[in-house]
């Protein structure tokens, strides 16, 4: 009797995804994230190798654990990090990140200021990291070639064992606007080759970025007037326009200045009691009143 | 003469994933994990050497494993332990700590006697391995 043999032996997929309750978190995915289509399937997508490669584990087909490492590379404000966190929710979830938390950090996290600083840093880091996913905001300002005595490179180099020999233990995801990762994975081809997965996040459109703005208003109780929103369907394509355009990121940003003029406005009425709809409604002027439409 | 210090000292060696599952629980219960080594076995020796720093805010116990390892790796001879220290106030203090590794040979102690006054006796325990010089005790 051979059990490699028998291939027509059964796994319940539907048992193994009820149980996984993965289809939560890709369905809160999909309905909380505005966009982001290709990134979204692609999460499906590693999301389903994962279930199989359980299932073929369930009856003893082991493929190697897969190389989970990641690159997400997008502009400013596509939702990077937000997506990391729901990766890691994702893979605790199928059993890949025993603990499923995300340790966020950039490069003065990992590299240190003097000699003989930088791998107890990038260890610690780590170690923090394991049973969960390690996000590297802005990956590529740990490698810096104008300068060869970088220490950069010392916690690349750290990274990279670590990627390898652990990787059970620990996702890495990398994260940076598309071209200058480019030129980081490049320089690094080390750690290019060892990221299996490259997610690009498009830039949202600007209806999109409408839904964006009416969900954060939501989300902060508040909503928009008919005129707010005429207001905000005039101002996106303005701000997009504008230098320094960073996606979700300024949309958000413009509302917090919006909500800035609703309090002074409703402060200037000098009125004594104020109604919960006024408290809650933001109105066109409070947004035209921005620079952008000047 | 085997050394008895700690948690599960009177039980046979943890293995590695014994070991794990004990640090596992340790951050489970919200303590920092910290590894220390000596080749001076005495009792009353309560500073060892430590390996770096306590690890605080681990996750996951994979982390306190390779610096237990690494510890290992660079003194395979001497006694090393692993300490959970406990922050929460009211507690601040060691609440788990054993040995995960010690010396294939451990020669024991010598007990001493000296006379005082009145002929009464002063008892002292020595360890026989303590009396070479640091770095060259169980080699």
């Amino acid at each position: 009797m051979n059990e490699l043999e028998d291939l027509n032996e059964l796994v319940d997929l539907e048992a193994l995804l009820a149980e996984s309750q993965v289809d939560e978190v890709l369905d809160e995915l999909e309905t909380e994230l505005i966009g982001l289509k290709p990134v979204k399937a692609r999460v499906r997508e590693i999301a389903s190798l994962l279930l199989i490669e359980r299932a073929r584990k369930s009856l003893g087909l082991d493929g190697g654990s897969p190389s989970l490492h990641m690159s997400f590379t997008g502009n400013p404000g596509t939702g990077k990090t937000t997506v990391a966190m729901r990766m890691a929710q994702v893979l605790h979830r199928l059993g890949y990140a025993r603990k499923g938390h995300l340790v966020a950090v950039t490069r003065d996290d990992l590299v240190g200021q003097y000699i003989g600083h930088t791998a107890p840093k990038t260890k610690d880091i780590l170690k923090k990291a394991m049973g969960g996913v390690l996000f590297i905001d802005e990956a590529y300002y740990l490698y810096r070639p104008e300068n060869e005595r970088d220490y950069g490179q010392e916690a690349i180099e750290i990274l990279l064992q670590v990627m390898e020999t652990q990787r059970d233990d620990l996702v890495v995801v990398v994260a940076g606007y598309a071209d200058r990762m480019e030129t980081f994975f490049r320089s690094n081809p080390g750690l290019s080759s060892r990221i299996a997965h490259h997610l690009e996040f498009p830039d949202y459109s600007a209806e999109e970025l409408e839904l964006i703005a009416q969900r954060m208003l939501a989300q902060m109780q508040y909503r928009l007037s008919a005129t707010g929103i005429a207001a905000l369907r005039e101002y996106i394509p303005l701000r997009m326009r504008r230098p320094h355009f960073a996606n979700a990121r300024s949309i958000r940003n413009a509302l917090d200045r919006a909500r800035l003029r609703q309090a002074n406005r409703l402060f200037g009425q000098k009125s004594a009691r104020l109604t919960r709809d006024q408290l809650m409604t933001i109105e066109g002027e409070d947004l035209r009143a921005s620079r952008v439409f000047s | 003469m085997r050394i008895t210090q700690g948690t599960f000292s009177f039980l046979p060696e943890l293995t590695d994933k014994e070991i794990r599952a004990q640090v596992d629980y340790a951050l489970s219960q919200g303590w920092a994990i910290s590894v220390e080594y000596t080749d001076d076995p005495h009792p009353r020796n309560f500073y060892w050497e430590m390996w770096g720093n306590p690890m605080f805010d681990l996750k996951d116990g994979a982390g306190a494993m390779m610096e237990i390892l690494a510890c290992r790796k660079a003194h395979p001879k001497i006694y090393i332990r692993v300490n959970a220290f406990d922050s929460t106030r009211g507690f601040e203090t060691t609440r788990l700590s054993f040995i995960v590794n010690r010396p294939a040979e451990e020669p024991g102690f010598a007990l001493k006697r000296t006379e005082t006054g009145g002929r009464n006796i002063q008892y002292t325990i020595e360890s026989y391995a303590a009396q070479s010089p640091e770095g060259r005790r169980y080699s």
